[in-house]
């Protein structure tokens, strides 16, 4: 299963670093990075394989909202066949 | 690579444009718990609720957390209680309600749909146990909601249930006047009502219904309107596209988990309901998507063909998007679940006799309308009528769900909170139709019931 991982607000410095170290800790392989400054707002969406996750799903999205609100960020965690539904015929 | 833009739309659908799936909701037959004897009946009932629906809630929240998307509610329809009592010797409807709501209460669902009666040509079985049974048992209950199909485009209006429902409304409100008379906002009465609708209070669930199923009913009036907004200068046409374009990628996402909760709770998918369901909250209201198009405020004048155009588009860009539609699918206006909607009403730009055009051109009918406390049963079962009579001749669902507050008068308010919201008393029409409600009878079916 795969899942995208996306962190929106203010550019600060290590906010890949600190999001790819969290998925490395729970055996989470990164496979794309996108990012990119928005109207003055960090954008970044992550492709992630979950194949090797060691803990559940709920506990990974849990610490990457943890995550996010110790950063003043939002990120959250999808499973990517929510876009494939919305945007692909 | 999924495409970046993408992500973005639909991150900000979710977190800035309320995108939501209204509902997720587990129809369950129970013609299996029909008995002779209305404790062993009530039992069946209990046993086979939670049987089927334990795992309801948890799945959904689930499913929320894996794929990002908040879903409001988690809800149970049942075959409608007047079908189930018709073979218990002392027909209790009132201890039938009861047996729905602790089922409600023990699987953690905020409403069970099917405390219902289909009388559109007559009364059998247990209906009428139903129906004389309706205000006590919502004012006894928390969860329950009822409802009562009076007519069809195939067999007329049953006048004498319309009668009735005058009367059941209004007692339904008395009985919960000191809890803003909330019995009345979960009781609707029907014209055509459909067998798979996910939506509450109306949700029953039908005979012809497989045991178990998964209906969808979708939301997202705050979508179309950014998308909208986003192209001001857009001629009617493209209106059109761009909100059928949206409510394509708002039902996909319904189909998304309708499939999802069908596969975890091992229960067929049944239909996503395609409709554009408002709350009270700000920026999810339909009202504010028909003066997005251009109307001042709504209920002014080019609001029905407004309203018709957004409907239309709904449905043409959500049936694209689903294997199986179904329910109410369309616009909702429920004039106090609409920030917009209560708006228009208190500056007195939307009036009873409009809303009742509007509903001609979309789902449902005159939905959450809170009209004066001394409103007579008769004028309130002539607006009943009025209201079928516009489903039957059009082959579509109607339905009147309005809320007769007791003590109130025009310009006063009522207060729900949380997704039922509040609103003004709305004026109504004060001359008599008490003479044609007493007549009784049943109107025939149009001509327009003559298809074969």
């Amino acid at each position: 299963m795969r899942a995208v991982i996306t962190v929106v607000g203010k550019d600060t410095v290590g906010i890949l670093a600190k999001v790819s170290s969290l998925c490395a800790a729970h055996n989470v392989n990164v496979t794309d990075v996108t990012q990119s400054i928005l109207q003055d707002l960090f954008v970044m969406v992550m492709l992630v394989d979950l194949s090797g996750i060691r803990s559940g799903y709920a506990v990974l999205a849990d610490e990457l909202t943890a995550l996010g609100n110790e950063m003043g960020l939002s990120i959250k965690m999808m499973h990517e066949d929510i876009f494939n539904s919305m945007h692909r015929i | 690579m999924i495409n970046f833009t993408d992500v973005l739309e639909t991150i900000k659908m979710i977190n800035e444009e309320n995108l939501d799936i209204r509902t997720i909701t587990m129809g369950i037959s129970l013609l299996d718990c029909c008995d002779s004897d209305i404790d062993r009946c009530c039992q069946k009932v209990y046993d086979k609720i939670l049987a089927k629906a334990s795992n309801l809630v948890a799945t959904g929240e689930a499913i929320e957390k894996e794929y990002g998307i908040p879903i409001i509610h988690k809800r149970v329809s049942v075959t409608p209680a007047a079908m189930v009592l018709s073979a218990c010797e002392v027909k209790d409807a009132v201890k039938f309600a009861k047996t729905l709501d602790r089922a409600a209460e023990a699987i953690g669902v905020n409403f069970i749909g099917g405390f219902s009666a289909l009388v559109t040509k007559g009364f059998a079985g247990a209906d009428l146990d139903v129906i004389r049974a309706i205000p006590e048992a919502l004012s006894v209950t928390e969860r329950v909601c009822a409802s009562v199909n009076v007519g069809t485009t195939k067999g007329g209006i049953n006048m004498d249930a319309v009668k009735l429902m005058g009367e059941v409304v209004k007692e339904a409100a008395i009985r919960t006047k000191d809890r803003q008379c909330i019995g009345a906002a979960k009781l609707v009465v029907f014209c055509n009502a459909p067998e798979d609708n996910p939506f509450m209070a109306g949700a029953f669930h039908g005979a012809g219904e497989a045991d178990t199923v998964i209906n969808v009913g979708v939301s997202g009036p705050g979508v179309v309107r950014s998308a909208l907004a986003r192209h001001p200068e857009a001629n009617i046409t493209e209106v059109a596209e761009i909100i059928k374009r949206t409510a394509f990628k708002i039902t996909r996402v319904g189909q998304l988990v309708a499939n999802e909760a069908s596969r975890r709770l091992g229960c067929p998918f049944g239909i996503v309901d395609l409709s554009l369901a408002p709350t009270p909250a700000v920026g999810d209201s339909v009202a504010h998507i028909l003066e997005e198009i251009g109307l001042e405020k709504c209920g002014c004048p080019g609001t029905t063909a407004t309203l018709a155009l957004l409907n239309d588009a709904v449905k043409k860009g959500g049936v694209m998007a689903s294997s199986k539609v179904g329910g109410l699918s369309g616009a909702f206006i429920p004039v106090t679940e609409d920030a917009g909607m209560i708006a228009a009403a208190e500056c007195g730009s939307l009036l009873i006799e409009k809303l009742e055009a509007m509903t001609a051109v979309c789902s449902v009918g005159l939905d959450m309308i809170v009209i004066p406390g001394d409103v007579s049963s008769e004028t309130i079962a002539a607006i009943i009528a009025d209201e079928a009579a516009i489903g039957m001749v059009n082959f579509k669902t109607t339905a009147c769900r309005l809320i007769p507050a007791i003590g109130l008068k025009e310009g006063d308010r009522l207060e729900f909170g949380g997704l039922l919201g509040g609103g003004p008393v709305m004026r109504v029409n004060t001359a008599s139709p008490a003479k044609f409600i007493h007549r009784s009878g049943q109107i025939p079916a149009p001509l327009q019931s003559l298809k074969n």
